[in-house]
């Protein structure tokens, strides 16, 4: 069996911003393993700007962010290994893959960090009737075939979905010629964010539908048209509200799931709502010395943050493999979402073993005016700060000072939260 | 079509076509099928519940009870011949109400009749610690351990690989316009030109009324039933491990919840009587009904993780029996027609007695260089761990993952695409091996798929379609 110290699950932006940490805080023994054919992941289809505005200040495409980190990784010598799909993962760490150069190989890390990104919710999910024409792509895979392989995949368009690709496509078809006559969303708000909702839609007279679905899919060989509807507060179309569209294409941007396949065969703990591993502090997940990071985690909103999330757990890694293992481990406070807040990530503070500050992720359930986002330290509130617009597509961050716990000692939860007032 | 005049044309290349075909080749005859779409299994054969039934369901002394309990008899034996996956996993039929006992006895008395073996009258605390989400409601069940669940696809694909292996030709985008009796002959017009063939087989699904009609005086009269399912995950594949179906209605058996012989969940389907014979469309109502049905057997059914849904067509005869045999009023033109549940478990009877028939009417001899065994498109999957990395050192395309839900390599697409009646389309490679089939429908594989399809098939990028040449995967080079 080949060993190695540290191996990375997945050679996109988090993947690589892990390696490169890694390296930089000491370790000597990384390898990659990227199921593509290159390193970069999505961000090498994502040829529109607004990359890295916070990382590297200045706007980016997605290949130019990705070449950042790709010669970070090279420069130090991180290896890597391109086209290789991991199998499985065994909770010891004992990780299978394949591919053509290195055939069948099993591989002992001491340290795993799952880097796998995300996939996009398929028309099936959505149980949308009708025929099942050639035509109807998630607009990541349209993505792909129209920026990595050349091809136009419609000439006229409608989006469902108000998810940051479909945003990005609808701008990116209208580019190539194509008509994008609306684009639906099942919700009263987009999922979005609104940058480019103005930027891919508001510049060019793109309808958006909000609390719109596609009730029916018509054409029997390639598409020829479909049905939008209004739905009522229940998400249910409206009868009555039926309105048809001709067209060739039908994108859909309804939703990313972590995929998280080898993680749950790991036997991970994991969160219905991020569906992704619960994980500490540390981004460790509940198997010791498996770290996750990126859109396996969760799904962000920018690659930035996914940057700065995965170098945290590339340096955390390291400190795991160097430092000793006691026993016995203190009870984790656990971090709680509530009242508008749908989720946490990180959902423990591992107070002992916590960095200075721990940035906590989140995202809130609707979208709200003029709430405070709030946090507890159990009964004792100590975050209260006004915020003007709080929206679901957009994630939000607080703070958390090591310093600022010294004096609760017996603290059991921190509770993030938004209040009226 | 190669030849002008054949033996036997057998129309349609469903699952009864092909099985027809298969056994047909065991005899020196010349043999084409003639199917109006690109590929074999297009039809009815591709979306329905997948089930080799048990044989309890039909009217004792009718052709469906014959052909389903032989049939069912066949799929083991024939499965290994055919290298097709079939796994006899045996079914529950539940009953709700202790006042309905009367008729779950009466399923079990005609099972009895028809010849099934190992049936059992359970009570619902027996059927739940058999199958532990069978709903607290079932008082009873029906336990039937020759029920089996079978891939459809692949059952079609081996008999039609295997078929045209031993000879038949396949004649693909070749619709029948008319057939008449010229003499002691059948002349056969189609969209890709006129045969003759002295034996014409009607194995053509919900349009085998118009091909019959065509010749006999005797008319039949088909309609599309549409069923509509709900394919789960492979998280909920082991919801249940039985095939759990309800006492059945007027149109049919109802809706069943079934683990698939690929680890994914299947419900459905709904019974509903439509004009169209192309009408395979989901409908909001159906989708929705096929739900609150299936919830009504099985616990707790995660719903939400539905990949798919799908609708199928049964070709359903107002006589409501399959029609088989040759038509007294048409001397060589054999119907396999109002060929409806339980038809896919039946398909191997079928075939069998009908190649019987045709070959004694012609006076065939069996070729003494047939080959029965077929063997299935290498998965990888399924080797041991020596076993798959010394293939790899011999074969590197399958080292490298296509389809990551189903964990398809490009050895297995490339097979599946160059083989014998190889795919042409995506939804061709989709039902041979399963690429873009899993939970992510096909958005990572797509593409990667479509190249190895424009290469091995040498056609350019853009015309790589869905499924059938009006169905183009792009509009062009950008």
């Amino acid at each position: 069996m080949i060993k190695h110290d540290i191996v990375i699950i997945g050679g996109g932006p988090a993947g690589l911003a892990a390696a490169a940490a890694a390296k930089k805080a000491g370790a000597q023994d990384i390898l990659i393993l990227e199921r593509d054919g290159r390193l970069g992941g999505i961000l090498n289809q994502c040829i529109h700007n607004g990359f890295g505005l916070h990382t590297f200040g200045e706007e980016l495409t997605g290949p130019e962010y990705a070449a950042r980190y790709i010669k970070q990784v090279e420069e130090m010598g991180i290896p890597y290994q391109l086209n290789t799909m991991v199998l499985h993962i065994s909770a010891e760490k004992v990780i299978t893959a394949v591919s053509r150069e290195e055939g069948l190989v099993r591989i002992q890390a001491k340290a795993v960090i799952l880097a796998m990104g995300c996939r996009e919710r398929p028309r099936g999910a959505l149980n949308i009737p009708g025929y099942r024409p050639a035509g109807i792509y998630s607009a990541g895979t349209a993505q792909r075939l129209m920026n990595m392989e050349g091809y136009s995949v419609g000439k006229e368009v409608v989006i469902l979905g108000s998810g940051d690709i479909g945003l990005i496509m609808a701008r990116r078809m209208t580019l190539e010629g194509a008509k994008v006559k609306v684009v639906a969303e099942l919700m009263p708000y987009s999922g979005g964010l609104k940058r480019n909702i103005v930027q891919c839609l508001d510049d060019y007279g793109i309808p958006l539908k909000l609390s719109h679905t596609v009730v029916e899919i018509q054409g029997k060989e390639r598409v020829t048209g479909i049905v939008l509807a209004k739905v009522g507060a229940d998400r249910k179309p409206i009868p009555g509200t039926e309105e048809y569209y001709s067209c060739d294409t039908l994108l859909l941007s309804v939703g990313l799931i972590p995929e998280n396949e080898l993680t749950k065969e790991m036997g991970i703990s994991m969160s219905p709502v991020t569906s992704g591993p619960q994980v500490s502090s540390q981004l460790e997940t509940s198997v010791e010395g498996v770290f996750a990071c990126g859109n396996v985690l969760h799904v962000h909103d920018l690659v930035d943050y996914v940057s700065e999330e995965a170098a945290l757990a590339g340096e955390n890694a390291v400190e795991y493999m160097t430092a000793e293992h006691e026993g016995e481990k203190a009870d984790p406070v656990v971090l709680k979402a509530e009242n508008g807040v749908r989720y946490t990530v990180p959902q423990f503070l591992d107070v002992k073993n916590m960095k200075d500050k721990v940035t906590v992720r989140f995202r809130v359930a609707d979208v709200y005016r003029d709430r405070f986002i709030s946090v507890y330290y159990d009964h004792k509130r100590v975050v209260h700060r006004k915020k003007r617009v709080l929206a679901p597509g957009e994630m939000e961050q607080i703070v958390i000072k090591k310093e600022s716990l010294a004096d609760c000692p017996d603290l059991k939860n921190i509770i993030i939260c938004t209040e009226v007032d | 079509m190669k030849s002008d005049y054949y033996d036997v044309a057998v129309i349609g290349a469903g699952v009864t076509g092909c099985a027809v075909a298969r056994e047909l080749s065991r005899y020196s005859l010349k043999v084409c099928v003639l199917e109006r779409e690109e590929d074999v299994c297009s039809g009815t054969s591709k979306a329905n519940s997948a089930i080799v039934h048990g044989g309890f369901d039909a009217e004792p002394g009718s052709l469906k009870a014959r052909f389903n309990v032989e049939g069912n008899r066949m799929m083991g034996e024939l499965a290994e011949e055919l290298d097709f996956e079939f796994k006899r996993n045996g079914s529950l039929v539940l009953c709700f109400d202790r006042n309905q006992l009367p008729q779950l006895e009466n399923l079990y008395n005609k099972g009895l009749a028809n010849g099934v073996e190992g049936l059992r009258i359970l009570t619902g605390d027996e059927a739940r610690q058999m199958e532990p989400n069978v709903s607290d409601q079932a008082e009873a069940a029906l336990y039937a351990p020759s029920g089996g669940i079978v891939c459809p696809f692949g059952l079609t694909i081996a008999l039609a690989e295997n078929a045209c292996d031993n000879g038949v030709e396949f004649s693909f985008l070749t619709s029948v316009e008319t057939v008449k009796r010229e003499g002691e002959e059948y002349e056969i017009n189609t969209s890709q030109g006129k045969i003759t063939a002295a034996c014409v087989v009607n194995a053509a699904g919900v349009y085998a009324d118009h091909i019959h009609n065509m010749v006999s005086e005797e008319k039949l009269h088909i309609t599309p039933r549409k069923g509509e399912y709900c394919l789960l995950d492979k998280e909920a594949g082991g919801h249940v491990s039985h095939t759990i179906f309800q006492l059945p209605g007027p149109y049919g058996k109802g809706v069943l919840v079934t683990p698939t012989v690929h680890g994914n969940l299947l419900t459905g389907p709904t019974a509903v009587d439509i004009e169209d014979k192309e009408g395979v469309d989901t409908t909001a109502q159906g989708l929705a009904y096929l739900q609150d049905r299936a919830a009504l057997s099985v616990k707790n059914l995660p719903f939400r993780t539905v990949i798919t849904s799908f609708a199928g067509l049964r070709a359903h005869e107002d006589r409501d029996d399959f029609v088989i045999g040759e038509v007294s009023d048409a001397p060589g033109f054999f119907d396999a027609a109002g060929i409806e549940s339980p038809g896919l478990t039946s398909a191997p009877a079928i075939g069998s007695y009908l190649a019987r028939l045709i070959a004694g009417k012609l006076k065939a001899e069996k070729k003494s260089d047939w080959n029965g065994k077929r063997k299935g498109i290498l998965r990888p999957e399924k080797l041991s761990w020596e076993e798959r990395a010394k293939l790899i050192q011999e074969k590197p395309e399958y080292g490298t993952i296509i389809c990551r839900c189903e964990g398809i390599s490009e050895g297995e697409i490339i097979d599946a695409v160059t083989r014998t009646l190889g795919a042409v389309s995506m939804d061709g490679i989709k039902r041979r091996v399963r690429a873009g089939m899993g939970r992510c429908q096909a958005g990572f594989c797509t593409p990667r798929t479509m190249e190895i399809l424009a290469e091995k098939r040498q056609i350019p990028m853009e015309a790589v379609c869905k499924n059938g040449p009006d169905s183009r995967m792009l509009a062009g080079r950008k």
